[in-house]
C-alpha cells in the first residue's frame, strides 16, 4: 500500500468515527441519558482519537524510514564496501536504490550491489506493509477509545475546543519554525563553507571566481571566493535602483495623497498595483530584451562604452519594479499624518507645496524611511531581474555602464548547475544566502520598527 | 492664480481705499516666487505618476507586440502519401510501431512532390526546413488514431519551421545580403510559389496552449507549465490558506498579550519581507536535502511557495479579523456560545471576504514567483504535461525565464506570449479580488 | 486625510421628527434678530450660503466683525459656526465638495473674488484650531514658521524678537524662555494652544479666528486663554466659536446665536444672555436644549 493509499483509508476511517461517534451519541440522548454536548461533538471527538494515533505513528514512521533503511543495506553490505568513506559510500547507496526502482547501476561489480539492490527492495516492501497494519491498527485503537468515551461524563465540546485551540497554536507556531528553518539550513551549510574557505577570505577578498580552479594547491577547494566584488555590485545596482525608486514613488505617493482628485486616485492607485504586481521575470525579460539595449545603443550614439549587461539597465528597471512599493508605503504614512497638521500650516497662510515640504513630510519622515528601508531590503533581495539583465562577472567598479553581479545572481548560478551538494561552489552559495538574511533581516526589522512606533504616535 | 494678475491688482488698489499694513506688504511680495515653487512641485508629483504609468504603458505594450504574433501559426497544406514503406512499417504494424514510424520521411516526399525540380542535397534540405520538426507529431497522432489512413494519401495542414514563418511574417529582411541571411533566396522562392498557390495559412495558434516545452520554437507551448503551476498552487493553497487562517485566528482572538506572542508577530511581518530566494535556499536544504523529497515536484515549489505566501494571508486575515466589531463577539457571547463558538459562528463567516481577498493576492503573488523555484530545480528542460504532484515540472514563470534565454527569434515570441497569459491570469486574479472586496465592503 | 470628519455631521432624520424638511424649519425661524451690522466693520458676512456637495450647512447669513472687539458664535452641535468661521478665511478651500455662495469681505475686498488669494488672506486671517495642532518641530521653529514663509524678516535677529514677542504676546514666553528648542508637543496642552496662538500672531494678522479654542483643555488653562483673548482684543479682531456659554458670556462682547444653519440671533452679549428676544435663543440659553 502507497502512501497516498494508507492517507485514503485513514481518512476513511475518521469519516466513519464521526458517523460512529455521532449517531451512538445521538442514540444516548434519544434515550434521555444527559449529555454535556451536542451529538456531533461526540463525533468530532472520536474522529480527533481516531486520527491522532494514526497519523502520529505514519509521519514518525515516514521519517524515520530512510535512516533505518540505510543502515540495514548498509549492514548488509560487504565490510569492504562498509568501510568506505561517507561520500563514496553516499553514491553505493544511491546506485542501489537506483537498482531496486528498476534503474541501471553505473557500476562494475554488479552482483554485490544487485543483492543489495534486492535486500532494500524487500526491505522496503517489509515496511511499507508494517507501516500500513500498524497505521490503521492504531486510527481502529483510538476509533474504539474515543467510542468508549461517549457517555454523559464527557464534555466533549471542551475537549473538541482543547484540540482546536492546540492546532491554532501550532499553527501560529509555523512562522517561529520558518524562521528557524532558514537560519538553520542557511548557517550550517555557511559553517561548513566557512570550514574550507576562511571567513576572513570571504568577508574581505576582492577577488571572486567559484567557477575555475586557480590555485590547484589547495586542495578541496577551487577557485577563489572573495566576496567583495559581489557585495559592491549589489550595492551599485541596489543605489541606482533607489535613485529612481525613491523620488518617483515618493512624488507619486505625494501627489496622490495630497493633490489628486478622488477620480485620478481610484484609477491610478489600481494601475500602481499591477505595476507592482507584475512578476519579476517580467521585468528581467523587460530589461534584459529591452532596456539593456536601449542604454547601449544610446551610450554608442553618444561614444559611451556601455557592457551589455550594465549594472544600469538592471539597476534602472529594478527601480520601476519598487516604484509601487515606496509609494504605497509612503502613501500610508502620509495619509496617517492628521489633518490638523495641514490646517495648522494652511491657516498661517502657508501654500499647500510649503505644508507638505515643511510639515507633512517632516512629520511622516520616520515612517517614509522606514518604508525606504523595507525597499531597500527589496532590491538587494530582488533576484530575477539581476539574473536575467545583470552580468555574471564579478567587478569591482562604481561605473554603473559595466556589469557587475550581485549576491543573489551567484547564489542563482552556483545552485542551478550539476554540483556535489558539498563542493565549495555550492556552499558559497549558502554562505551569500546567509549574508542576504542577515542583512535584509537588520533592514527589516529596523524598518518594520521605526514603521511601527511612527503608527502608534498618530493612532 | 498666476503673478502678473497678483501684481496687477496690487498696483490697481488706490492707497486711500486700504490700509494696507506691513504684512500684507511683504506677504504679497513673496507670493509670485511662492506660487511659482507651488506650481514646480505639482508639477514633479505630475511628472512622477505619469512617468511611473507610463513605465507601465510602455512595458505592456512592448511585451503585447512582441507577443502576439505567437498567438497565430503558419501552416503548410500538403498531400501526404502514407505508405507502409515510406513509413518503414510491415503487416499489421502495433500502436508501437505505429509510433516509431518514418513519418518525416513522408512528409520529406511530400514536399519533394511540390517541388520536382529540386534535386541537389543542399537544395533538398533547405527545401525540408520548411515542414517544422512537429509536423510528424501531428501525423503520428492522426494515423495511430486513425490506423486505416496508411495507404492512403490525405491532404492536412502542417506547421511551418521556424525561419519560413519568419519570412512569412515579414521578421527576414531581404535587403541583407543572402549569405548573412538564414533564409536564401531559393527558399524565398518556393515559399513564394507555395503562397501564391494558397498552400500557406495562419491560423490561431493551439500548440501554443496544447504542447509542453520543446526545443523548437514553433512546437513549444505554454501546457506543462501551466500544468505545473497549477499544481503547485494547489498544494500552496491547500497548505497556507487553513494554516493562515488558523494563525490570525489565534493570534487575533486568543493570543494573550506577551513575549511570545510578541515574537511571532514580527516573525511574520520579517517573514513577510524576507527575499524569497532565501525561501528557496530553505527549500533546498530542509525539504530536498533534509527530507529528501523529490527535485523540480510541485510539491516541493507549493510547500516553498506556500511558506512564503503564509505571511501575506496572516496579515490580512489579521486585518480582516480586527474589522469585524466586537459588539458581534459580545452579542454571541452573551447568548452564551463558547469563545471558538463565537469564532466560528460568527466572526470567521464575517471576516471571510476579506480572508479571501488577501488569500487570491498571495495565490497571484506565489502564482509570479521565480526565484525560488529555481533553488528547487523546478528549472529543468521538462516536455511532459505533469499529472501527480510528485512528477518533475515546471512553472509558467520558469517556463518565461527559461524561454528569455533562448537565442531563437521564435522564443522571443514565445516568451512574450507566455507573459501575456501570466498577466493575464494575475490581473483576473486581482481583479477578482478587488471585485470581492467591493462587494463585500461593509461599513459598521 | 480624515477630510470628512470635518465636515459637521446634519443628520436630517434626527432633527426633523415631524418629517419636515430642514429648508423648511430654517424659513420657519424668520429673519435674524437683531442688529447684524456695525460700524466701520473689519470683516462683514452678506447672504452667505454654505453646501456641502448637495446639503446646505449655512442659510443665508449677513454678520459684521468689528475691530478691536471679540464676536462668539454660539449654539448647538451642527448648527454651523464652525463651518461658517472657516470660510472667513477660506480654510474650508481645503475641502473639495464644500461650495460657498455669497460675499465674503475684508476691509471692503471681497475674499472669495477672483482677485484675493488664499495664502494672503490666510496670513492677515490667522485660525487657531480646536484642538491644539503644533507641528512636530521645536518650539521657535513653530513660532518661526509664519514669518520664514512669508519672508516677514529681514535676517536672525529680526526673526528672533518676532518669535520672542510672539510668545510674550501668547503670554506663553516665560514658560518656555529657557526651552525654545524643545518639541512642541512636549508642552502640556494649555500651553500648546497659547503656542499655536503665539504661531498665529506671529504672521501679525489683522483678524484671528478661533474655533472651540478651550475645548481641549482643563479650566486652568481654559482660564488663561480666556485672560489672553480678551488682551489681544485691543490689537486685533476676533471671531471665536464656543460650545460654554458661560466662556462666551466671559470674553466677548458681542455673541450671535446659530441653530440649523441659520443666524437666528446676534447682539451685545449682554443682551443676550439677560435678554434674548428670539424663543430659540431663550431656550438654549436657559439649558432647554443644546
Amino acid at each position: 500500500m502507497n502512501t497516498s493509499m494508507l492517507f485514503l483509508v485513514v481518512a476513511i476511517l475518521i469519516a466513519i468515527a464521526y458517523v460512529v461517534g455521532r449517531s451512538r451519541a445521538a442514540t444516548l440522548r434519544k434515550n434521555e441519558t444527559p449529555m454535556h454536548s451536542l451529538p456531533r461533538y461526540y463525533g468530532y471527538l472520536t474522529a480527533i482519537c481516531t486520527a491522532l494515533p494514526a497519523f502520529a505513528i505514519l509521519i514518525i514512521w515516514s521519517i524515520a524510514e530512510p535512516a533505518i533503511l540505510k543502515s540495514s543495506t548498509i549492514s548488509s553490505l560487504p565490510s569492504g564496501i562498509q568501510s568506505l568513506p561517507e561520500g563514496e559510500l553516499d553514491l553505493v547507496l544511491n546506485d542501489i536504490k537506483n537498482l531496486a526502482t528498476g534503474g541501471i547501476s553505473q557500476s562494475a561489480d554488479d552482483s554485490i550491489r544487485q543483492a543489495a539492490a534486492t535486500h532494500y527492495g524487500e526491505t522496503q516492501g517489509l515496511s511499507r506493509l508494517l507501516k500500513s497494519i500498524i497505521v490503521i491498527l492504531a486510527g481502529l485503537a483510538g476509533l474504539l477509545y474515543g467510542f468508549k468515551k461517549i457517555h454523559s461524563n464527557t464534555r466533549a465540546r471542551v475537549g473538541v475546543e482543547r484540540a482546536i485551540m492546540i492546532a491554532l497554536i501550532a499553527c501560529s507556531c509555523i512562522a517561529i519554525f520558518t524562521t528557524l528553518g532558514i537560519v538553520l539550513s542557511v548557517l550550517f551549510e555557511s559553517l561548513r563553507f566557512f570550514n574550507k574557505v576562511p571567513f576572513t577570505e570571504f568577508a574581505f577578498g576582492l577577488h571572486w571566481s567559484p567557477q575555475t580552479s586557480i590555485r590547484a594547491d589547495q586542495v578541496g577547494s577551487s577557485g577563489s571566493f572573495g566576496a567583495v566584488p559581489i557585495f559592491a555590485g549589489t550595492l551599485l545596482i541596489s543605489a541606482i535602483a533607489m535613485l529612481v525608486a525613491v523620488p518617483f514613488g515618493l512624488m507619486s505617493a505625494i501627489y496622490l495623497a495630497e493633490y489628486a482628485s478622488s477620480t485620478v486616485r481610484a484609477w491610478a492607485k489600481p494601475l500602481l498595483e499591477i505595476l507592482a504586481g507584475i512578476p519579476t521575470v517580467v521585468y528581467g525579460f523587460f530589461a534584459a530584451l529591452t532596456v539593456a539595449p536601449l542604454i547601449r545603443n544610446v551610450g554608442e550614439s553618444i561614444g559611451l562604452d556601455v557592457a551589455s549587461e550594465s549594472a544600469l539597465a538592471a539597476g534602472l528597471v529594478m527601480g520601476i519594479m519598487i516604484i509601487p512599493f515606496v509609494s504605497s508605503l509612503s502613501d500610508d504614512v502620509i495619509t496617517a499624518v492628521p489633518q490638523a497638521m495641514r490646517d495648522g500650516s494652511l491657516g498661517l497662510g502657508a501654500t499647500k507645496s510649503e505644508t507638505i515640504k515643511k510639515v507633512v513630510i517632516p512629520a511622516a519622515l520616520p515612517g517614509i524611511v522606514g518604508g525606504i528601508l523595507l525597499a531597500v531590503s527589496r532590491a538587494i533581495g530582488e533576484t530575477m531581474i539581476v539574473v536575467m539583465a545583470a552580468g555574471l562577472a564579478a567587478n569591482l567598479t562604481i561605473n554603473p555602464l559595466e556589469a557587475v553581479t550581485t549576491v543573489t545572481v551567484q547564489i542563482v548560478t552556483l545552485l542551478t548547475g550539476d554540483q556535489a551538494f558539498d563542493s565549495p561552489k555550492t556552499l558559497a552559495a549558502f554562505a551569500l544566502g546567509l549574508m542576504l538574511f542577515v542583512t535584509t533581516l537588520i533592514l527589516n526589522v529596523i524598518a518594520l520598527h521605526t514603521v511601527r512606533k511612527y503608527r502608534e504616535q498618530y493612532d | 492664480m498666476n503673478n502678473d494678475s497678483l501684481e496687477s491688482t496690487s498696483e490697481a488698489i488706490p492707497p486711500e481705499t486700504t490700509m494696507v499694513s506691513d504684512t500684507t506688504e511683504k506677504v504679497r511680495k513673496s507670493l509670485g516666487r511662492r506660487y511659482a515653487r507651488e506650481k514646480r512641485f505639482k508639477l514633479f508629483g505630475v511628472i512622477a505618476i505619469t512617468a511611473s504609468l507610463s513605465f507601465l504603458a510602455v512595458l505592456i505594450i512592448s511585451i503585447t507586440i512582441r507577443g502576439l504574433p505567437a498567438f497565430k501559426q503558419t501552416f503548410l497544406n500538403l498531400d501526404v502519401t502514407l505508405d507502409a514503406d515510406t513509413l518503414d512499417l510491415g503487416e499489421n504494424p502495433d500502436q508501437d510501431a505505429l509510433r516509431k514510424a518514418n513519418y518525416n520521411g513522408a512528409i520529406k516526399n511530400s514536399l519533394l512532390e511540390l517541388f520536382p525540380d529540386v534535386k541537389k542535397r543542399k537544395e533538398k534540405k533547405a527545401l525540408y526546413k520548411f515542414v517544422s520538426n512537429g509536423g510528424q507529431y501531428d501525423l503520428q497522432a492522426k494515423v495511430m488514431a486513425d490506423p486505416t489512413l496508411i495507404g492512403q494519401t490525405i491532404n492536412v495542414w502542417l506547421p511551418v519551421g521556424d525561419d519560413a514563418s519568419g519570412y512569412l511574417r515579414g521578421h527576414i529582411d531581404t535587403s541583407v545580403p543572402e549569405k548573412k541571411r538564414r533564409f536564401k533566396n531559393n527558399q524565398i522562392t518556393w515559399i513564394e510559389e507555395l503562397r501564391a498557390d494558397n498552400k500557406v495559412q495562419t491560423k490561431f495558434n493551439r500548440t501554443f496552449f496544447s504542447r509542453g516545452d520543446s526545443r523548437e520554437p514553433e512546437m513549444a507551448g505554454i501546457k506543462g507549465s501551466l500544468f505545473g503551476s497549477i499544481l503547485t498552487l494547489m498544494v500552496t493553497l491547500v497548505l497556507s490558506f487553513p494554516i493562515a487562517v488558523a494563525t490570525a485566528i489565534y493570534l487575533e482572538e486568543f493570543a494573550p498579550k506577551n513575549r511570545w506572542t510578541d515574537i511571532i508577530e514580527v516573525n511574520i511581518n520579517n517573514l513577510a519581507a524576507v527575499p524569497s530566494i532565501v525561501f528557496g535556499l530553505l527549500g533546498l536544504a530542509i525539504f530536498i536535502n533534509f527530507f529528501n523529497l523529490p527535485r523540480s515536484a510541485p510539491i516541493v515549489g507549493g510547500l516553498v511557495l506556500s511558506l512564503m505566501t503564509l505571511p501575506t494571508i496572516i496579515i490580512s486575515a489579521r486585518a480582516a479579523l480586527k474589522s469585524v466589531p466586537p459588539s458581534i463577539r459580545d452579542a454571541a457571547l452573551g447568548l452564551g456560545a463558547s469563545n471558538l463558538q463565537v469564532v466560528f459562528h460568527h466572526v470567521l463567516p464575517l471576516a471571510m471576504p476579506g480572508i479571501l481577498t488577501g488569500t487570491i493576492i498571495g495565490m497571484a503573488q506565489a502564482l509570479g514567483e521565480t526565484a525560488p523555484l529555481l533553488m528547487i530545480g523546478m528549472v529543468a528542460f521538462i516536455v511532459d504535461v505533469p499529472n501527480a504532484l510528485t512528477d518533475p515540472a515546471t512553472v509558467l514563470p520558469v517556463q518565461i525565464f527559461q524561454w528569455a534565454d533562448l537565442p531563437e527569434k521564435g522564443f522571443v515570441e514565445k516568451t512574450s506570449a507566455a507573459i501575456m497569459v501570466l498577466l493575464g491570469v494575475l490581473i483576473a486574479m486581482n481583479a477578482i479580488a478587488v471585485l470581492l472586496r467591493r462587494k463585500f465592503e461593509r461599513k459598521w | 486625510m480624515n477630510k470628512e470628519n470635518t465636515v459637521p455631521a446634519l443628520d436630517l432624520e434626527q432633527d426633523t421628527p415631524t418629517e419636515q424638511t430642514i429648508e423648511e424649519i430654517v424659513a420657519s425661524l424668520g429673519d435674524t434678530v437683531g442688529q447684524t451690522r456695525v460700524d466701520n466693520p473689519k470683516m462683514s458676512v452678506s447672504n452667505v450660503d454654505v453646501f456641502y456637495a448637495d446639503k446646505q450647512a449655512i442659510f443665508g447669513v449677513d454678520l459684521d466683525i468689528a475691530n478691536n472687539e471679540v464676536i462668539s458664535m454660539i449654539g448647538p452641535s451642527g448648527c454651523g459656526k464652525s463651518t461658517l468661521l472657516r470660510c472667513l478665511n477660506r480654510m474650508n478651500d481645503t475641502i473639495p465638495i464644500c461650495r460657498v455662495t455669497g460675499d465674503i469681505t475684508l476691509d471692503g475686498e471681497g475674499i472669495y473674488s477672483k482677485d484675493t488669494d488664499p495664502v494672503l488672506l490666510r496670513a492677515r486671517v490667522g485660525m487657531v484650531f480646536q484642538k491644539p495642532n503644533p507641528f512636530p518641530k521645536s518650539i521657535y521653529e513653530n513660532v518661526a514658521y509664519g514669518p520664514r514663509l512669508h519672508g516677514l524678516n529681514r535676517n536672525r535677529a529680526d526673526l528672533d524678537d518676532i518669535v520672542v514677542n510672539s510668545l510674550r504676546k501668547a503670554g506663553i514666553y516665560e514658560e518656555v524662555k529657557n526651552r525654545l528648542d524643545d518639541a512642541g508637543t512636549s508642552l502640556s496642552g494649555g500651553q500648546q494652544q497659547r503656542l499655536c496662538i503665539a504661531r498665529t500672531i506671529a504672521c501679525s494678522p489683522e483678524v484671528i479666528l478661533m474655533d472651540e479654542p478651550c475645548s481641549a483643555l482643563d479650566p486652568i488653562a481654559t482660564a488663561k486663554i480666556e485672560e489672553l483673548i480678551d488682551e489681544l482684543r485691543e490689537n486685533y479682531a476676533i471671531a471665536i466659536v464656543t460650545h460654554s456659554m458661560q466662556q462666551a458670556a466671559r470674553v466677548s462682547q458681542r455673541t450671535a446665536y446659530f441653530h440649523l444653519g441659520k443666524l437666528v440671533e446676534v447682539g451685545d452679549t449682554d443682551t443676550i444672555f439677560t435678554n434674548p428676544r428670539h424663543e430659540l435663543t431663550e431656550n438654549y440659553i436657559t439649558g432647554r436644549f443644546g
